[in-house]
């Protein structure tokens, strides 16, 4: 498109554009963007759509070996709720002129990413509570600040997310304080996830500012708000107090409360293990790839059928 | 001869196994499904089941009296004591296998339940008034499905029309009544189940023939559910599900 478009014209929408997003108002689907704002978005978007669908995976590890009927019923609502929460987005980002088909192809072939969190294993029933509390708390942190993020749906789509991660947050938060309430063994398997998830949890927030290589625009853009370490000190602040109140210990013994900035100090994070985990070589890499394609290669008679029932449908009723 | 508490608390007992081992067969469906928005339809008609059979558990427990929770009935039984149908615990399969299996038992229910409301017992009317709601959309949901494999591709027409062949020999205990059904139903208490034959196999057929499949021959039907005597696949399914009820059995979750 822009290549047709004269120079100065192309210009004067770019600054109309830029000053709107100052402004704070909404850019919605109809109206003009750069090709860039949209490339973000349609990146991170369906980024943040694949990794609602691929979490369904560790989540879903567990579901058939859940403890109690309540357990089982609160953990399937939940994954119900991700996998819903990947069809709210794969719609915003379709506004952005991209198919579904097209981003699962781009998530099958690895041109997408999902969040890295999601290639660590749920080994035990206490990673459902750590991935509750620790991976949806650090998701709503990230979360509630894109509910006013420039892209209308996306903002929109965030309002609601906000309200059912919260209930997540809680339910794996009632999971360990339940646990640390139980038995020796369950206070060490939760203990255990604990020291699992810690570390992958602060990782989620990206690199420090200084070494984010997608921050610039999207931050005059407004997509971004808050710089990956606001985020991460932020979650670190809520979450240090609430394992404090439970008896669990954060793996971390250079973890302490600074004075001077209102916010904990932490120990420096193993960025060569999340290098490595995104680059491919974490524990499910293969293995959650693998089963999304399995998924949806199974259900290609069911999606044909489908489709030529309508077809079908459609020639009759003509 | 049981008393009335001991029938109403074995026919709490089935209706509640039906609903929970169906329930967890349907969440294994959980990443699997055939696109998103099934993946979800699925896990919805899963959560519906999981209501219901904690809800029979409830009364199940409460009619038992010896301090036993629904938890401890459905965690805490073994093969033998289950008794739900053969149909329930038969495996995912294929796409189509499910939908049929969803079809043959949402349908079965359809009627089981309207007939439930008119029962003399009050908890028994008042969840199946509830249920019924809820099976209306699960039967509709089947339905479509098999309309739509039936009549969509090669393909999915001879994958519906095997699994509907395939278990049909499951469903012929879902007529059955034993000892205990039939003293409820002398009652107003249950369901008269032989009576809800012809209604579901008129039901079957008209969907069947709208979905341009055919209804099985008359062959064998297996039985056993009702009595604790299952398939293989029963035991398989519990130890996954109670491993960690039975690996700690001190621990609360």
């Amino acid at each position: 498109m822009s290549s047709n478009t004269a120079p100065a014209i192309e210009d004067a929408r770019l600054s109309k554009f830029e000053e709107r997003v100052q402004k704070g108002d909404a850019i919605e689907p109809r109206d003009w963007m750069p090709e860039a704002y949209r490339k973000h978005l349609i990146r991170q978007i369906s980024q943040h759509a694949h990794s609602e669908v691929i979490g369904m995976q560790p989540e879903g590890n567990w579901i058939t070996r859940a403890p109690s009927i309540r357990a089982k019923q609160i953990l399937l609502a939940k994954i119900q709720d991700e996998g819903g929460h990947g069809l709210y987005l794969y719609s915003a980002a379709e506004t952005l002129g991209i198919s579904r088909e097209e981003m699962i192809e781009q998530l099958q072939t690895g041109k997408a990413k999902y969040s890295n969190i999601f290639n660590y294993p749920t080994l035990t029933w206490a990673d459902i509570g750590a991935i509750g509390w620790l991976v949806d708390g650090a998701a709503i942190v990230n979360q509630v600040s894109l509910q006013r993020t420039s892209y209308g749906p996306y903002s929109r789509a965030m309002v609601r997310i906000c309200k059912e991660e919260s209930f997540h947050q809680r339910q794996g938060y009632e999971i360990m304080a339940m646990m640390m309430k139980g038995t020796p063994e369950q206070r060490e398997m939760a203990q255990d996830a604990m020291n699992r998830w810690w570390w992958p949890s602060l990782m989620m927030f990206g690199p420090h500012d200084s070494d984010s290589p997608h921050s610039s625009d999207a931050f005059r853009w407004k997509i971004k708000r808050h710089s990956n370490d606001e985020l991460r000190t932020k979650f670190i602040d809520k979450t240090v107090q609430q394992a404090e109140v439970i008896g669990l210990t954060i793996p971390d013994p250079e973890l302490k409360w600074n004075e001077a900035t209102g916010h904990y100090d932490h120990g420096e994070i193993n960025w060569d293990e999340f290098y490595r985990v995104i680059q491919g070589n974490g524990q499910c890499n293969k293995q959650r790839i693998a089963h999304h394609k399995k998924a949806h290669n199974d259900g290609a008679w069911v999606r044909a059928a489908a489709e030529a029932y309508k077809v079908k449908q459609a020639v009759k009723n003509n | 001869m049981a008393n009335i508490h001991e029938l109403k608390y074995t026919y709490s007992l089935r209706m509640a196994d039906n609903a929970w081992i169906l329930s967890h067969r349907l969440s294994e469906w959980c990443s699997n499904g055939p696109f998103l928005e099934e993946d979800l339809a699925l896990t919805n008609i899963a959560l519906d089941l999981i209501g219901r059979a904690q809800a029979f558990y409830n009364y199940a427990a409460e009619l038992e009296g010896k301090g036993r929770t629904a938890d401890d009935l459905a965690y805490r039984r073994n093969e033998r004591q289950y008794y739900n149908n053969l149909l329930v615990e038969m495996p995912n399969g294929n796409f189509a296998d499910t939908i049929a299996r969803q079809l043959y038992m949402s349908v079965y229910e359809y009627y089981f339940f309207m007939s439930l409301q008119n029962s003399k017992d009050e908890t028994f009317a008042a969840l199946a008034a509830k249920t019924l709601k809820e099976v209306k959309y699960h039967m509709a949901h089947a339905a479509d499905w098999t309309v739509r494999l039936g009549d969509g591709t090669e393909e999915s027409h001879e994958k519906m029309q095997q699994a509907i062949n395939n278990l049909w020999m499951y469903t012929g205990e879902l007529f059955e009544a034993d000892e205990t059904d039939t003293a409820l139903i002398a009652q107003g208490l249950g369901v008269d189940n032989p009576s809800l034959h012809s209604l579901w196999e008129t039901h079957i057929k008209n969907v069947l023939e709208e979905a341009k499949l055919s209804l099985p021959a008359a062959n064998y039907m297996q039985t056993g559910g009702r009595k604790g005597v299952h398939t293989e696949h029963l035991g398989h399914m519990l130890g996954e599900m109670q491993y960690l009820q039975r690996a700690y059995p001190d621990a609360k979750w």
